[in-house]
């Protein structure tokens, strides 16, 4: 069982939060904070495992988190989890928001924190892995997308030339996240 | 219209969107707080608009608020309302925000089961997956046990989208309503081999994690899960495989023995690295449950290791740490296999990473020996002085004294050494491992007694420097080896070089500063420590320096007298007023420091943990036994009990205060003493109560355990601690020579290293060249600490608060006839119980009757729609006018819906399974299964399998093919089942070749009928028109002959919401509604409920026919009411409602002989008969279909003839033989004695049946 799913910045500002088992707002962040202090401590070249912190954890949890560019992709899980399936299910869920964003950089997760808390239902549900397929999961959102659409119909129009509008002067988008490819899943 | 909504989304632009916010709130960096929380006043005022696209978009804003850390739970009513609009795209943001903010503890929540259940059976698949979805994060007990059949139906839905996450969510229902578990299971088990691969994964993964905690409710699945594992390929379901044998195989290890050879194939051909690692982790389980004897044995555990180290060597940080993580598994049993490679391990101690690090420490236990301990040890003091971070110091530390302590000391050459190591650990930062430096120090000065005099003079300085121990910062964890040093000290004194130093380190001020049981020891020690010095100065002669350290201890001691410890007050007093006398005694010139010694005298031995449990049980003496009568009853005379005590008690404690209990107290005393203070205890509000379980023995023991009078134990008889012979005194024995051999070799050597050592750190030259015998001392009786005890880890508990304990359950066992899913009951107004069709009785969970009721009272405040209908059905109180109820779900009976076009089965249907051979077979198939294992692999694999997929299909086709009503014909066919069952039976105990065969019979038989049965519903059409479409089914039992019931579902097909549908019948002369009571023959019923766009409800009308022998035509109207927002129009749907005379017979079981005894009677007159053509169909489905159609249970079938048996519900007996005629032909035959009924029944029979 996954038990959390924590992603953040360099600074570790929360760009995702998603817990499967209920922890109230404070200690949420609380929760952020102290795996960001662990992980951000540590090299690029060391394990992504971590034993878990005091917060989330006992013996049975275990982090593992990837680093992308600016971002930290974290994940709690207990010991049922393949620990390399894991890393692999990380790297899937940053390459489903490549496509979904085209080119996805922090600025993406920033404004459209819905949409990639869709992405990543169509992934993991309650904690347990749902889907690894990645065309798959591709074509599910976009059908939602679409669904999403066809509901705003003539309605939605105006609202979307004002948020065009207003999307005008956002600031230049940094670096994409770089994807390297991970050899030991697939 | 169309432009009202522009017109209000117009408005809506100028709102700030979540897009707005987040720029908002990144433009107002520093002041942040405050830009919030006006963001939030313009929020609530949103919420306060009617507009649903307003609300979502509030609603979107406070999620992202929510991940901020902001409390959004005063908006759950809003959060709700979002996810209850008929957009998704609304609907979504409604179940995201209440995914991210609801609990189970959320109240608002119970509203919602209605909502998620419309949401769960909408036709938009995408619907459903976001409720489901949201239903994963905030499940209640409440929900679980209400949407249980919900999600059971999905659960066989035709979209492998929404099958996967019904799967899925099942695992949280079971978590919060483990009494769905065992009805649900078989389904669970069927979708293993679903053939959408998501689906079947996600079965994998629920099984996987219900198996985790209670593995051995799952063994008999091992075949299953074995099949999976050769045959599939999707990484993702082969790793929660083999991680599910891994914890299976500790239970069965014939299990083990059949996966060694598939997991080597795996390991040698698989190129992921997440599979070889989990097949590696895997055959490491199997190799610890297999208790030796393979003789491939070493070989698999060679492979292990050798694929583990490439792991370690590789580049990839990764798995180097998993690597290791696997190799401590194996260090526990095959420790040989890994000290090979220790060059490897002992390198990844200086790897970079701290995790690697820290794996490689819990290996390094396994790799030390007597040569390298000291330079291990020293490596990693090195690397505590540069560690950050006191986790990990704390790591190292305990591995030190872990890896030296381990087997007694074992590798141990030169305990001084290991003396000043533990010193040196004091001195460790921050560390919170001071009690285990502790109980290392008095463990070995106790035990090893050549080295008490070094220890004691390692303790005398660390009392010196104690001021730096007790006043740093985080004294809290170090200062517990001041405990360990203030006992060695003064248990030892007569090695101590200075005592009266000693004496002055331990009564100085700080000392009080220092936690109650550390002063404590203080304090006693003092005193011994006074006492060795009093010897001295009297052998001496010196008076002055008795007097004076008396006056020094009269002085201090009073500083302990105020201490706020008990303990320490109450040694401190009773050594003051000791010093007192013997100042006194000295006064006079007494000379009592042999007396004062004499307190002390004695050596105290350690006691081994295990010592009491050893010590024989005297002959005659049965602990079982009352010492004394149990009181007849307390009850009657409590109240002159608690009179009576209150004097003696406080008698007791005065005399308790001057003098030890060491008097008998009688047993009423006792009993007196105990009563009371239970009612004390229980009655006091600031005592902390047990639970209810431990209230009965747990307490009472340790209330009996203080009050157990002391008595004086006879020393004379030295207690006998027998001794096993493995026990680990032997084995240290055996240690002890082979160290004391060993010491004879290398005693050059290790003086030079000791010297270093002990030059470093203490600069004592002249002990470099004593010559000391480091033994480990073996007292009488005692057994070393913690040599066994760490070695049996016992069964794994399971906590009481985890949910994972109540899901403990035989999954093996027959499903009962009572444990079934918690279906929604159609509510019956009826002055009597037994009014209540018997299906619906049987709907009712047993243990949930109560629980119902109470849900239902609940669910009457919830909404007011529900008020509403819940009003009229009050107001009717009509006898047996049946009303229908909530939202239904879809498949709650097989329901021809549009949103589910499969035939969907009722839900106890596959719940129920056949009864005892059931019970066995599993259990056979798993240790037939696995006790082949001469055969070739191939056939076992296979052999199971038809017999299995039989089980499955065969279920899936009761399932699909009989209603609920016919569950009695179910059983029926079942009984036959098990009866080929058994035969099977015999034929194995016969000839274990002959199973395989006959199983495969067995499966071609039941498979006999060739291509599935076409679906069959009872369930007909009764009218329709553009907006509303009516199916229905009559139900009738057997008490009651003249009722009939009817069972309309309604289902919109219109955009709008249909409101005030009144359905109404012409009565016939034969046939009459019941109606509201005062209502006439043209008043139509109300149907209670209204239809929302796109939903369907169940409706239930009553009848009351007086004749059954004809079929009934009965004409009918439905008028409902179409609302769109402006107006509202009424429509009438004309319909004929058609009651077939099969309508009134009910499937009754019946015996042969029971059946032939009819036929002979002579009552049964009429005879009738009929031939249909079977139109290229099989026997078996003109028979399925008379059956169910006809409402006949089988009594037999021979080959291509059967016989069938009925009972009207006026009691009217029918029997059929049914026989196949070449050609394709069917005849009927039948005898009645009513030949009306019998002709009308087989005309209708031919109409469906053909």
């Amino acid at each position: 069982m996954i038990k959390a799913i924590v992603v953040f910045n360099n600074h570790g500002k929360p760009r995702l939060i998603k817990f499967f088992q209920h922890y109230n707002e404070d200690m949420q962040q609380q929760i952020v904070r102290e795996t960001f202090h662990l992980v951000s401590k540590r090299d690029e070249n060391v394990c992504n495992f971590l034993e878990g912190g005091s917060l989330i954890g006992g013996s049975d949890y275990k982090i593992i988190y990837r680093h992308y560019a600016t971002l930290y992709f974290v994940f709690c899980v207990d010991s049922s989890e393949s620990e390399l399936g894991i890393l692999d299910l990380i790297q899937v869920f940053v390459e489903t928001l490549d496509k979904a964003f085209e080119n996805v950089c922090e600025l993406d997760l920033i404004f459209h924190v819905d949409k990639v808390h869709y992405i990543l239902q169509e992934l993991v549900m309650g904690g347990m892995v749902l889907e690894t397929n990645m065309t798959e999961i591709v074509t599910r959102i976009e059908e939602q997308s679409k669904l999403e659409k066809s509901e705003a119909g003539l309605a939605g129009a105006p609202a979307r030339v004002v948020s065009a509008a207003k999307n005008l002067d956002l600031p230049k988008l940094p670096s994409n996240i770089q994807l390297p490819n991970l050899p030991s899943f697939r | 219209m169309a432009l009202k909504k522009v017109k209000g989304s117009l408005e809506r632009v100028f709102d700030k969107n979540l897009h707005d916010l987040v720029r908002g709130i990144r433009n107002h960096k520093d002041d942040e707080a405050k830009f919030i929380a006006q963001c939030i006043d313009e929020i609530k005022q949103e919420l306060r608009q009617d507009n649903i696209a307003v609300k979502a978009n509030a609603v979107a804003k406070l999620t992202y608020l929510q991940m901020l850390g902001y409390d959004i739970s005063w908006a759950a009513f809003n959060v709700i309302e979002v996810m209850s609009s008929n957009k998704f795209t609304f609907k979504r943001i409604g179940y995201l925000a209440a995914s991210q903010s609801f609990h189970e503890e959320t109240e608002v929540l119970m509203l919602t089961t209605n909502m998620i259940r419309k949401d769960l059976s909408s036709q938009n698949q995408y619907d459903a997956a976001i409720a489901l979805n949201g239903l994963s994060c905030f499940m209640t007990p409440d929900l679980a046990r209400d949407l249980a059949n919900d999600v059971m139906t999905l659960m066989t839905s035709t979209r492998p989208y929404i099958r996967k996450r019904a799967v899925l969510i099942m695992y949280k229902i079971f978590l919060k309503f483990p009494e769905a578990l065992r009805p649900a299971f078989p389904r669970l088990k069927e979708k293993l081999e679903d053939p959408d691969p998501g689906v079947q994964s996600a079965a994998v993964n629920v099984i996987c994690e219900l198996a985790r905690k209670n593995p051995k409710n799952y063994l008999s699945l091992a075949p299953v899960f074995f099949k999976l594992m050769t045959s599939s390929t999707n990484n993702w379901v082969l790793i929660k495989i083999i991680k599910l044998f891994g914890a299976l195989t500790p239970l069965e290890p014939r299990l083990g023995k059949k996966l060694i050879e598939p997991l080597t194939n795996l390991i040698h051909s698989t190129s992921a690295m997440s599979l070889l690692y989990e097949c590696i982790n895997t055959v490491i389980a199997v190799l610890i449950s297999l208790s030796s004897g393979m003789p491939n044995h070493n070989a698999s555990i060679q492979l292990c290791v050798q694929k583990l180290r490439i792991l370690i060597e590789d580049s990839d940080q990764n798995l180097k740490y998993l690597g290791l993580l696997a190799m401590s598994k194996i260090l526990k049993t095959h420790p040989k296999s890994v000290q090979a490679h220790k060059d490897l391990i002992l390198q990844c101690l200086d790897d970079k990473d701290e995790s690697i690090r820290l794996r490689a420490l819990d290996l390094l236990y396994g790799m030390v020996s007597k040569k390298n301990l000291m330079e291990i040890v020293r490596k990693l003091m090195v690397h505590m002085d540069k560690a950050e971070g006191s986790m990990y110091r704390d790591e190292l530390l305990s591995k030190i004294v872990q890896i030296c302590s381990q087997n007694n000391y074992q590798y141990i050459t030169n305990f001084e050494w290991y003396v000043s190591v533990l010193v040196e650990l004091t001195r460790v930062e921050g560390t919170r491992h001071g009690s285990v430096i502790a109980s290392q120090m008095l463990d070995v000065a106790i035990r090893v007694k050549a080295i008490r005099a070094f220890a004691v003079e390692q303790m005398a300085q660390l009392l010196e420097n104690s001021h730096t121990v007790a006043s740093s910062a985080q004294r809290n964890g170090i200062c517990e080896v001041l405990y360990a040093a203030a006992w060695i000290a003064g248990e030892f004194s007569e090695h101590l070089r200075d005592p009266r130093g000693t004496l002055d380190d331990m009564l100085r001020q700080k000392v009080t500063s220092l936690p109650g049981h550390i002063q404590a020891v203080f304090v006693q020690n003092i005193m011994k420590l006074y006492a060795a010095i009093l010897v001295k100065y009297e052998e001496d002669e010196d008076n002055d320096g008795i007097r004076e350290v008396s006056d020094l201890l009269v002085e201090k001691l009073p500083m302990f007298v105020q201490s706020g410890d008990l303990e320490v007050q109450e040694r401190a007093c009773c050594i003051l007023q000791l010093m007192k006398y013997v100042k006194k005694l000295q006064d006079k010139d007494v000379s009592c420091a042999d007396e004062v010694a004499a307190l002390f005298a004695g050596e105290l031995n350690p006691v081994a943990p295990k010592a009491q449990r050893k010590v024989a049980v005297p002959e005659g003496l049965d602990l079982d036994k009352w010492i004394n009568d149990p009181p007849s009853d307390s009850s009657d005379d409590e109240g002159p009990a608690n009179s009576l005590f209150i004097p003696d008690d406080s008698r007791m404690m005065n005399e308790s205060m001057t003098r030890p209990v060491v008097e008998e107290l009688s047993d009423d005393e006792l009993e007196r003493r105990r009563e009371a203070r239970r009612a004390e205890t229980q009655n006091n509000p600031h005592y902390l109560k047990l639970g209810a379980s431990a209230k009965g023995s747990k307490y009472q023991e340790v209330v009996n355990v203080e009050d157990i009078p002391v008595a004086n134990i006879d020393l004379s008889v030295p207690l006998y601690v027998p001794v096993t012979e493995n026990s680990p005194q032997s084995t240290k024995r055996l240690s002890d020579k082979y160290l004391e051999a060993e010491r004879q070799a290398r005693k050059r050597d290790k003086k030079r290293r000791h010297g270093k050592k002990s030059k470093r750190r203490h600069k004592s030259e002249s002990e470099e060249d004593v010559p000391v015998v480091h033994k480990v001392d073996i007292m009488g009786g005692e057994m070393p600490e913690g040599a066994t005890e760490s070695g049996d880890e016992g069964n794994l508990e399971l906590d009481d608060n985890d949910p994972h304990k109540l899901l403990d359950i035989d999954l093996d066992r027959p499903l009962d006839a009572d444990e079934k899913l918690p279906v929604r009951t159609h509510r019956i107004v009826s002055p009597s119980a037994e009014d209540r069709p018997v299906e619906e009785k049987k709907k009712h969970h047993r243990k949930d009757k109560e629980k119902e009721k109470k849900r239902k009272e609940k669910e009457k405040k919830k909404s007011k729609k529900e008020k509403k209908r819940n009003k009229s059905g009050d107001d009717s109180a009509h006898p047996s006018l049946l009303i229908a109820t909530e939202l239904m779900s879809p498949g709650h009976e097989a329901i021809p819906s549009p949103g589910e076009e499969e035939e969907v089965a009722p839900p106890s249907a596959p719940v129920k399974k056949d009864t005892t051979p059931k019970k066995e077979e599993p259990k056979d198939d798993l240790d037939f299964w696995l006790s082949g294992q001469d055969a070739p692999v191939a056939v076992e694999v296979t052999a199971p399998e038809p017999g299995a997929a039989a089980d499955v299909d065969s279920d899936a086709e009761d399932t699909s093919r009989h209603k609920k009503k016919k569950e009695k014909k179910a059983k029926k066919e079942k009984k036959e089942k098990k009866e080929k069952k058994e035969k099977k039976k015999k034929s194995k105990v016969a000839n274990d070749e002959d199973v395989d065969s006959g199983r495969r019979d067995g499966f071609e038989e039941l498979n006999s009928d060739g291509p599935p049965l076409p679906p069959m519903s009872s369930y007909r059409l009764l009218a329709e028109d553009s907006n509303i479409k009516m199916t229905y089914e009559t139900r009738v039992q057997s008490q009651q002959g003249q009722q009939l019931i009817v069972s309309v579902i309604f289902t919109s097909l219109a955009e709008q919401h249909l409101k005030s549908l009144e359905f109404n019948v012409m009565d016939s002369l034969n046939t009459k509604m019941d109606r509201l009571p005062g209502a006439t023959t043209h008043d139509g019923v109300p149907v209670p409920f209204q239809l929302p766009p796109n939903s369907f409800n169940e409706g239930q009308f009553a009848f009351q026919v007086q004749s059954i022998n004809v079929a009934q035509k009965l004409r009918g109207t439905l008028t409902y009411t179409i609302k769109t927002e402006e107006s509202s129009t009424s429509e009438k749907l004309d319909f004929k409602l058609y009651l077939p005379c099969t309508a009134f017979l009910i499937a009754t079981p019946c015996s042969s002989d029971a059946f032939a005894r009819l036929l002979q009677g002579g009552e049964l007159s009429s005879k009738y008969s009929i031939k249909l053509s079977s139109g290229g169909a099989p026997f078996s489905h003109v028979l399925a279909k008379v059956c169910f159609y006809g409402h006949f249970a089988i009594v037999e079938q021979i080959d291509q003839s059967a016989s069938l048996y009925s009972c009207s519900t006026q009691g009217h007996h029918i029997c059929l033989l049914v026989k196949a005629n070449g050609g394709g032909d069917v005849s009927i035959d039948g005898k009645c004695a009513d030949g009306s009924l019998l002709s009308n029944v087989m005309e209708e029979i031919k109409v469906t049946a053909s």
